[in-house]
């Protein structure tokens, strides 16, 4: 019975030490393997150790005025909430933010990465990079580290000479253009209030308004999702924060608590 | 022939855990950074004198729990790395400098991290004290306060009752600091710890703390219980 190898192989930089003589191409710095003989259990300890950022909620979508993106801040491992202030909407550069889901090292690292070759990109051509660009160096990247057990589920949102830009990029390698995304375990709740709630000509202020929403019904209902809500609008002449919301806070500013009036009980005692 | 194909498994582990706890809370004008001095494997305890605080520049102090031997390696890239800086800018680096440089130290191991759970300290380029706090692999924020290693479970809760610094990512947007002052802070810590040490069977023998703050670096050390 002849053994499968083909998943093996891969255009990653392998062994630190052969990827200069296999190929004089060698694209990123290349990483320490460890000696075992079983790469994949010693990986799944690994990312055991890493902090995965899994629940999450991430959502942004194309509307009339620019890119709306908004994200929730709770990084959980298993059970426990090992942060309540993470920042799950990265600065790329001043017009272009990713969001953040799945391992918190592996998306600020890369993100942080992609940034620098935005800028890198304008300085070798005179020009910004499209959002279309940046989107595809990054899947790019994360294609060829395809099956080393990064996990990223991002989201590229930006403003670039076409107008509004928005694409979801994964580590498993996969690209998607759109108009409308939501990444991560409360996304499903985030979906409903999205898109009953969307309309193409909204307001900035409507268009907030229904980001914030959207997250505080997936943090309502995901107990991986919480913290604060972030929401970031992107817009020709860049990226600019809207609001945090402590999403504790906009329950009650949502659901207003009236104060009950108690009938008279038992006066005379 | 399925029977004989079995997938090996490793029976060595290249990491092992060696226990302990590190604290840190960032003041308006100081930073406190603490940590256990016990070193333990698997129920024994290896020494009680083991320090897991780290100075890595004038302004930036790093406490690191888990496999020490990672530790030991990591704090000395670090240092490396920050002498190969002092010559090249004729500069100490700053604490959120040294905060970027460990992410991207822990980040380049990623395929074979290094076990430790930092806490990074220091005064900011203000003279802030400010705290970064990081997992395994590097993914890193400022924080008001943080803690990291076996006893983090316990005393992160505590600290969030008294001190609860808001978000840093509201808007508008509020300090992070605490408005303890210096005395507060460090009484703040030997009562974690204390707490910690009834209850976790790594966390103990003795507390290490240091404080940094416009003066310069103070260490203090507190006993605590060795069973």
């Amino acid at each position: 019975m002849k053994i499968d190898f083909s998943g093996l192989e891969s255009t990653a930089p392998l062994c630190g030490a052969n990827s200069e003589m296999f190929d004089g191409i060698s694209t990123s710095p290349s990483f320490q393997i460890p000696d075992t003989t079983d790469f994949d259990d010693f990986q799944k300890e690994a990312i055991q150790m890493v902090k995965p950022a899994k629940g999450t909620t991430t959502l942004a979508f194309i509307f009339k005025e620019g890119v709306m993106v908004a994200a929730d801040s709770r990084a959980s491992m298993g059970g426990y909430i090992s942060s309540q202030s993470v920042k799950k909407i990265i600065e790329i550069n001043p017009y272009m933010l990713g969001t953040m889901a799945g391992g918190a090292a592996d998306c600020q690292f890369w993100h942080r990465n992609l940034g620098i070759k935005c800028r890198l990109h304008e300085l070798a051509n005179k020009r910004r990079i499209s959002v279309t660009g940046a989107s595809k160096l990054l899947a790019n990247i994360l294609y060829s580290y395809r099956g080393m057990g990064l996990s990223v589920g991002t989201m590229i949102a930006g403003w670039d000479e076409k107008g509004p830009g928005l694409y979801y990029v994964d580590s498993e390698g996969g690209r998607l253009k759109g108009t409308k995304f939501s990444v991560g375990s409360g996304s499903p709740y985030a979906y409903g209030i999205l898109d009953s709630g969307y309309r193409y000509d909204m307001t900035v202020e409507e268009a907030a308004e229904l980001a914030r929403r959207s997250i505080y019904h997936a943090t309502f209902r995901d107990g991986a999702s919480g913290g604060v809500a972030s929401v970031y609008y992107v817009g020709p002449t860049g990226w600019k924060k809207l609001s945090g919301d402590d999403v504790g806070e906009l329950h009650y500013m949502y659901n207003p608590v009236e104060p009950t009036v108690v009938e008279q009980e038992m006066s005379e005692a | 022939l399925a029977s004989t194909m079995t997938k090996q498994q490793a029976n060595w582990s290249p990491y092992d855990n060696n226990g302990g706890t590190c604290v840190a809370i960032a003041g308006a004008d100081y930073c406190v950074i603490a940590a256990d001095t016990r070193m333990s494997t698997g129920y024994s305890i290896l020494t009680r004198d083991y320090s897991k605080i780290c100075k890595l520049a004038d302004k930036c102090v790093m406490a690191s729990s888990g496999f020490q031997a990672d530790v030991k390696a990591l704090q000395k890239v670090l240092s490396a790395r920050h002498l190969i800086y002092q010559h090249q800018h004729n500069k100490q680096m700053s604490c959120p400098a040294m905060g970027q440089l460990l992410s991207n130290t822990l980040y380049y191991k990623r395929f074979f991290p290094y076990y430790s759970f930092n806490v990074l300290g220091g005064l900011d380029t203000e003279g802030k004290g400010c705290v970064y706090t990081y997992d395994a692999v590097g993914s890193y924020e400022r924080v008001g306060y943080s803690s990291q290693g076996s006893g983090a479970t316990l005393i992160t809760p505590f600290l969030d009752n008294q001190l609860k610094s808001p978000s840093p990512l509201l808007l508008p947007a509020k300090d992070a600091v605490t408005p303890l002052s210096e005395t507060e802070a460090i009484d703040l810590v030997k009562t974690c710890f204390a707490s910690a040490t009834e209850r976790d069977i790594y966390t103990g023998d003795k507390l290490e703390i240091v404080v940094l703050n416009a003066d310069g670096i103070r260490r203090e050390y507190m006993e605590l219980r060795k069973d």
